[in-house]
């Protein structure tokens, strides 16, 4: 079976004044119906924009550059803006990092869910209305009716949040892309909005992007785990096996240097030196500066090699299979 | 003892709250809230002027020619006492102030509010599409802009002729750009607010977006620059009026009242130009006032 969402070597680039950003820069991924997909990577390393082109919502200076995004195997680049609304939200849907900024300050709840609900059927406005409330009870909020009539700076974080991924799931999408959605949230509201996220979407059959940068989340809940970095997917594939036993040496990193893995009182594991600025990156391997194991090979970027388990990685010297983290 | 949470009610905020601290805020200031019942007294005063003016001064009929050019406190033939003395056509000068800060306020305002819708939508779509869009509808606004006031609306009466509609046409013409301006810049911000985003990926229509989620957000800068944009309309009138090319001669508004009693000042008949533009000044004092406040209050940076 094709698998509901595939990315191929799709490049994403920004020109400015500066010099050309290539926020992403050849990422193949593929996500199948009901699947979780973790998108893991540091901040700038592309997995947003991945998120934003999937949706066709590039602004200039950025454009798509190169590459394929076939949603249930009909290609989205280069579709027009017309049909790629009669998309958004329905079939493909966003909830964003920060619940502050992504409810509009000046409109009630009900105006905001209702409006979403609008935007694709033609409905009354008491059905709408009557939707939207069994959308905030299906999401957990209390009291729905008074929630309805609220302002956004009426709730609390996690109660907008709630909000946010209601609406995301009105139209009951195939896929929801889920950007840090939990990054602004207390640790304990964070772990009742994902429980409540995989049931909605495990009952759904909705398929999940999960981007973070919150690896100990990732293990907990998603199928398979993509790791980017400067705009590439370094590793890729089923997530007990790549945070168990990496073949990269940065998801090696990222991973030593989690919180926790080390003994009281032991310095911390770093990956040395910064990401690279994305302007301008030079050829070969871009971790290959911050790389233990780099050598002269490294000059020249790597390819996707495929290994055992359904697993990519993206290395001249991948650390074996069976090798645990130290 | 058990104690019950659930009989706990949810507390919910009182609506408009805002609006109330904005208000209080407002009111901390004596000067401006001696400003806004000046304010609120003049359009009062204007909104009542058939009903408490002593005659109609547009009606032709009423007016007695003989009584011209009577000093304050003097009396008609028939019994009426002209408080503020009467201008050279025997108009009573109560009424014909009032009537004419009925004719300014009402040309102010209208012109103030249908510029201020124009400008805003104009201004938010600038905004919203950016790129070629923005650009031209930006630079149309900096011609505009370029040129003083008093002569767009000189050449722009030139070319139209004289009555209140035109006058309001030419005040429309020089005001828009000032909101398009200050909303492109508010909006722009928030065009890149998630929401924003947020509402795109929901497929709202770019027309919902603009005016339903943008403009509302951009819109408070503009309240201030339109409070003070009556002031400027109101003597912008006035100028035209006094300069002749405003409203017609048998509709006095401030402007034109003191144009006709300009003549007079220096033959000692000072009331005649005097009293209209004492009415003016106070006008234009406190909505400047009024606005000079609003201003106060909205900045975030003057916050204590």
């Amino acid at each position: 079976m094709a698998p509901l969402l595939e990315i191929d070597g799709l490049k994403v680039q920004f020109s400015l004044r500066d010099g050309l950003v290539r926020a992403v820069d050849g990422v193949s991924l593929a996500v199948d119906a009901g699947e979780v997909l973790g998108l893991v990577g540091e901040s700038g390393s592309g997995k947003s924009v991945t998120g934003f082109a999937i949706l066709g919502l590039v602004d200039p200076p950025g454009r798509i550059a190169a590459g394929a995004i076939r949603f249930r195997g009909e290609e989205l680049v280069g579709r027009s803006e017309a049909e790629l609304r009669g998309m958004r939200g329905r079939d493909i849907a966003m909830v964003f990092q920060d619940p502050m900024m992504t409810l509009n300050p000046v409109l009630r709840i009900d105006t905001q869910v209702v409006e979403a609900i609008t935007a694709h059927e033609r409905v009354s406005a008491r059905a709408a209305r009557a939707r939207a409330r069994d959308a905030l009870v299906a999401v957990g909020i209390a009291s729905p009716d008074e929630r309805l009539s609220a302002y956004p700076h009426q709730l609390s974080g996690g109660m907008r949040q709630r909000v946010a991924i209601a609406i995301a799931l009105l139209h009951r999408p195939a896929l929801v892309i889920a950007d840090e959605p939990t990054t602004a949230l207390d640790v304990t509201i964070q772990s009742q909005i994902v429980a409540q996220m995989q049931a909605l979407c495990a009952e759904s059959g909705t398929a999940l992007i999960w981007i973070t940068h919150d690896l100990a989340l990732i293990s907990g809940f998603a199928d398979r785990v993509a790791v980017m970095y400067a705009g590439r997917i370094v590793e890729q594939g089923p997530v007990g096996d790549v945070l168990g036993a990496p073949l990269h040496p940065y998801t090696r990193g990222l991973i030593g240097s989690l919180l926790g893995g080390g003994a009281p009182g032991a310095p911390l594991a770093q990956i040395p030196g910064l990401p690279p600025s994305p302007i301008n990156l030079p050829p070969g391997c871009a971790f290959a500066p911050r790389c233990p194991r780099a050598d002269g090979t490294c000059a020249t970027a790597p390819d996707d090699t495929a290994h055992p388990g359904g697993r990519t990685v993206r290395c001249w010297h991948p650390h074996a299979a069976l090798e645990t983290v130290a | 003892m058990t104690v019950s949470f659930e009989s706990v009610p949810t507390p919910v905020p009182a609506r408009g709250s805002g609006l109330l601290r904005l208000w209080r805020e407002f009111a901390e200031s004596p000067v401006a809230l001696a400003a806004l019942a000046g304010v609120a007294l003049l359009f009062a005063l204007a909104l009542a002027a058939p009903w408490i003016a002593p005659q109609n001064p547009y009606d032709l009929a009423q007016l007695s020619i003989l009584d011209n050019k009577l000093p304050p406190g003097a009396q008609s033939i028939d019994g009426l006492t002209y408080w503020l003395g009467t201008d050279d056509q025997g108009r009573d000068l109560v009424s014909a102030i009032l009537y004419g800060l009925r004719l300014s306020l009402l040309v102010a305002a209208t012109a103030t509010a249908i510029a201020l819708a124009i400008g805003a939508v104009v201004g938010t779509i600038a905004a919203y599409f950016g790129g070629i869009v923005d650009a031209v509808i930006m630079r149309i606004v900096d011609i505009q802009l370029s040129f003083p006031a008093i002569l767009i609306a000189l050449i722009l009466l030139a070319i139209l002729g004289k009555g209140v509609d035109k006058v309001v046409i030419a005040l429309i013409s020089v005001q828009w750009a000032y909101y398009a301006r200050t909303i492109r810049g508010s909006a722009l911000v928030e065009r890149r607010r998630e929401y924003i985003e947020a509402a795109r990926v929901l497929a709202l229509s770019p027309a919902r977006i603009m005016f339903r989620h943008l403009l509302p957000n951009a819109f408070p800068p503009l309240i201030v620059v339109a409070t003070v944009q009556v002031a400027h309309a109101i003597s912008l009138e006035a100028t035209l009026s006094f300069l002749g090319v405003g409203v017609p001669i048998t509709e006095p508004s401030l402007g034109l009242l003191i144009a006709n009693g300009y003549g007079y000042m220096l033959s000692g008949l000072y009331w005649i130009a005097f009293y209209p533009g004492l009415a003016l000044l106070a006008a234009i004092l406190a909505i400047n006032l009024v606005g000079d406040r609003l201003a106060d209050i909205m900045n975030p940076r003057l916050k204590r």
